[in-house]
């Protein structure tokens, strides 16, 4: 069955070669949408089948790798395409298969009517084949490689619909904006490879892990590599300082949110982080930078939610602060736990967003939703889901999102301090808030809009299924994973563990029997939650003066949340615009213009003017042609005699 | 007995002859006529050599140049008419068109 | 001074003055008169040098055939108005005549100091050299590819002269 490994990337290239040559000829949408769906499907199929016979095989034996062809040979860099299944790559497999699949699915009712139909369906499946090259590629390059890829796919379809006005602007500048943050950090990544090429001349997994595994702790080189691959992971994983661009991704149609900007490509920097365990263990200095930034982002990411009116950017900002949790735990050595989340999230996320999806669909575009309210009664199943999604990643207990939220929190108060524990509480609490406070605005309460003009209405079974499904996973996802404490076995950490031995050895994190500190912990997050619930929905569905007043009490704070802290502004002030001047003050205007510009015209016109005193030599008349031809047969008569 | 030299001596006084013509004559025929002086003074240096020296490849060599001489005549005065014909003069001076 | 000197040198004299009558004259019909005249002395120089059959070659192909081409060419395009292409002394011509002269004394110095002063007597076998039989006999042996090549000289020659002077080209 590993040797079946080929066929997970291969059903969606042909998916993509398939809608992307004919798609546009084909007419008829169920085609082309289905021909997609089944791609990714079948992958997941293949993929599950590999995974129940992993589980059969004893653990060490569970790692193969599976080399197609030879991709670059020069000098020392010897790399192959070559596909490495372990516990890792196949966990990131299913989700990224599984719950790309129901999205496609999803996608099929969704997109229903759209211009670029195909075309959307073909950047998916692209996507999809880029993502599983990340996840399951054997080496950095291959890594890199889908790494950029979804990052293209992110750009196409965040800007797929480019003729369309986004906020203050327009959905490409929303997908340019995606783009180049995330360039700054791939350049960041990338030099963290080049630093690993110079370190251990290879970018292979087994020879680098191994290399790395005889090396000492606190390695500066280390240190500086794992930061830039880190720089790597803010990017793509939308965290401080370069999270700005995930919020403008909301651009993109609401699959894409959920598939690429909330389950799968967000993620992949955590992945890349978990990956690399072994090296991050080795640099505890970037493993406590990882944490606070996982913290921070976390908290302040929630904050922003709490304000936002658009139904997408409160999930967008959701987004952000939940990926912080992830590198929270990654930060500290919970690498298996941000796993855990990664997953959870991946279920619960992606069910907000098709949820979401569906409210916009039902109401006709529109995404404010202060104009909302009441949906519950038009459209019941959506908001069962819905409601279960915003459960699960309140943390509610027994649900997927408690389990994973709540293992990264007592690992970031057993390994790290309780100052991060203390900041991840009050974060969780700010989740469970604004996302009921979401739930209250779109579902329960008044009927704000125009019931003349919008008439909101169930959505489509294609679109359902997909919703149930997922909502089924957000439910029981977590029992996979299920803590000592409870009386679980925490089958999930137990299946990722061999992956991070290495790492663990490295780390020889404190071993913490505290069943007692671990329930009472436990608890308090859970009253916190649920504290945060009840106020997010009591506030927003019976007393929205508790709301205005604040915000009228505090108008600084109150603006500076909805105006995202102003970071956007700071980008622009400090970082864009200057560069912009320069570029157009000095390196176009001087640098191109007088300098480069001249430098050509000036040789040019030389050349020019020298060719002109040569050229009245040839003016054609053949006498003085001849003329010159004696000269030379002169001169060379004469050269020989004086010889 | 009359020494090879003067043989030479003639041919290269020919040849110079030849030159200075080829290079002041305007008229395009005259120009011909020179070039067709410098080939006779060649053939007359060749024949010289032959002769002096036993070897018959030298007038073997003079009967290829008549050949040469003959197919060059016969093209160039064709291409003097052509000119001619295009351009009603025959004045090298205003055949200017070997340019670009 | 012995017959052959006699011949030689008068021939001699002929031939370097009509050379110089076909670069001086105005009229390009004196100038062809000019030509066949120094054709005629080389033809006689070549029989001083024992080589009859070019001697008689020379004579049929240049003043028989290259020249009447020559002159009926000028005829035909009228030349015969020597105030329109009247030459005057200008710096080409200056240029020219120094350029001549300039190559003919550098012939004069390599003909001085050449190793051809010591060759002062004909080749015992330059009488049978020059005679029909034997050079029929080398021309037909040792350079027959060279003979027939010729032929595809002539006939391209032929082809590119009724080409180019023919009234229009058809398309």
């Amino acid at each position: 069955m590993y040797s079946l490994v080929p066929l997970i990337t291969l059903f969606p290239l042909l998916g993509f070669l398939a809608n992307g040559f004919f798609g546009r000829k084909i007419k008829n949408e169920k085609i082309v949408g289905s021909l997609s769906t089944i791609a990714v499907t079948l992958s997941f199929i293949v993929a599950a089948a590999i995974f129940i016979e992993m589980l059969g095989f004893p653990v060490e034996e569970r790692k193969h790798v599976v080399s197609l062809f030879t991709w670059i040979s020069a000098g020392t860099l010897a790399t192959n395409v070559a596909y490495q299944v372990d516990q890792l790559s196949i966990l990131m497999t299913l989700i990224v298969t599984g719950v790309g699949s129901l999205i496609h699915l999803y996608s099929i009712g969704y997109m229903h009517g759209d211009r670029g139909y195909w075309r959307f369906f073909t950047y998916m499946n692209l996507f999809i084949f880029m993502m599983l090259n990340l996840v399951l590629a054997d080496n950095y390059l291959l890594m890199f490689l889908g790494w950029e890829g979804v990052g293209l796919c992110s750009y196409l379809l965040i800007g797929f619909w480019y003729e369309r006005n986004f906020e203050k602007s327009t959905t490409s500048e929303a997908a340019k904006k995606a783009f180049i943050v995330n360039r700054i950090g791939d350049f960041g990544f990338l030099i963290g490879l080049f630093l690993m090429f110079v370190t251990f001349g290879s970018l292979n997994y087994d020879s680098v892990f191994l290399q790395a595994a005889g090396l000492e702790k606190g390695n500066s080189v280390i240190m500086w590599m794992t930061l830039f691959m880190f720089l790597g992971s803010t990017g793509k994983s939308a965290q401080i300082p370069l999270y700005v661009w995930l919020p403008d991704a909301m651009a993109g149609p609401t699959p894409v949110s959920a598939l690429i900007h909330a389950a799968t490509m967000v993620t992949a920097g955590i992945y890349m982080v978990a990956r690399s365990s072994i090296l991050y263990a080795l640099a505890p200095t970037t493993m406590e930078v990882i944490a606070v930034i996982g913290l921070l982002t976390a908290f302040f990411a929630g904050t922003i939610g709490i304000v936002q009116n658009d139904i997408k950017k409160v999930l967008a900002y959701s987004t952000v602060s939940q990926l912080g949790y992830m590198f929270l735990g990654c930060g500290v050595g919970a690498f298996a736990g941000g796993l855990f989340h990664v997953m959870t999230h991946a279920f619960f996320k992606a069910l907000l967003f098709l949820g979401s999806g569906a409210v916009i669909h039902a109401m006709h575009e529109e995404q404010d939703i202060q104009k909302m309210g009441g949906l519950q009664k038009y459209m019941p199943w959506t908001y069962k889901t819905f409601l279960v999604g915003a459960l699960a990643i309140s943390g509610f207990p027994f649900l997927s999102g408690f389990f994973s939220k709540d293992e990264i929190l007592w690992k970031s108060f057993a390994n790290g301090s309780a100052a991060y524990w203390v900041i991840g509480i009050i974060a969780a609490g700010i989740t469970a808030f604004y996302m009921f406070r979401l739930v209250s605005l779109t579902f329960l309460g008044s009927e704000r809009f125009d019931p003349h003009h919008v008439h909101p209405h169930e959505a489509p079974k294609t679109m359902l299924i997909p919703l149930i499904v997922l909502g089924v996973l957000s439910l029981i996802g977590g029992f996979v994973g299920i803590p000592h404490v409870l009386g679980g076995s925490n089958a999930f950490e137990e299946f990722l563990e061999p992956v991070f031995t290495a790492a663990n050895d490295k780390m020889l994190l404190p071993f913490h029997d505290a069943p007692g500190v671990e329930i009472s912990l436990m608890l308090v997050s859970v009253v916190v939650g649920l504290f945060g619930m009840y106020a997010g929905w009591k506030i927003y569905t019976e007393k929205r003066q508790i709301a205005d007043t604040a915000a009228r009490k505090f108008p600084l704070l109150y603006n500076l949340l909805l105006n995202k802290y102003k970071i956007d502004e700071l980008y622009d002030a400090v970082i864009v615009t200057p560069i912009k001047q320069t570029s157009d003050k000095f390196l176009w205007k001087i640098f191109d213009v007088k300098i480069i510009d001249d430098a050509l015209n000036v040789s040019a016109k030389t050349i020019d003017k020298t060719a002109g005193v040569f050229r009245k030599i040839q003016n054609g008349v053949v006498q003085n042609y001849a003329v010159v031809f004696v000269a030379g047969i002169l001169f060379v008569i004469g050269w020989l005699i004086a010889r | 007995m009359i020494p090879l030299s003067h043989y030479l001596l003639l041919s290269a006084v020919i040849f110079s002859v030849g030159v200075v013509g080829v290079m002041t004559r305007r008229n395009a025929i005259v120009v011909f006529m020179c070039i067709e002086l410098m080939l006779n003074s060649v053939n007359l240096t060749l024949v010289a050599f032959s002769s002096y020296l036993g070897d018959a490849t030298g007038q073997m060599l003079v009967f290829f140049v008549m050949v040469v001489a003959a197919a060059e005549a016969a093209v160039g005065l064709a291409i003097v008419i052509s000119l001619f014909r295009n351009k009603q003069t025959v004045n090298i001076d205003d055949i200017n068109i070997l340019k670009w | 001074m012995t017959f052959e000197q006699i011949v030689f040198y008068s021939l001699a004299v002929v031939t370097i003055f009509s050379s110089i009558m076909v670069v001086v004259q105005r009229n390009p019909v004196n100038s062809a008169l000019y030509l066949i005249l120094d054709f005629f002395c080389l033809g006689g120089l070549y029989l001083t040098l024992n080589a009859q059959f070019i001697a008689i070659v020379h004579i049929l192909v240049y003043a028989g055939a290259i020249m009447v081409l020559f002159v009926f060419v000028i005829m035909l395009l009228n030349l015969g108005d020597t105030h329109k292409l009247a030459d005057r002394l200008n710096m080409k011509k200056i240029i020219g005549i120094a350029f001549g002269l300039a190559f003919f004394v550098e012939l004069l110095y390599l003909l001085g100091f050449g190793t051809t002063r010591s060759i002062s007597q004909q080749s015992p076998a330059a009488p049978e050299i020059g005679t029909i039989e034997y050079i029929g006999k080398v021309l037909f042996t040792k350079f027959l590819f060279p003979f027939e090549v010729t032929s595809f000289l002539l006939l391209a020659a032929i082809i590119g002269a009724v080409i180019l002077a023919k009234k229009k080209i058809i398309h």
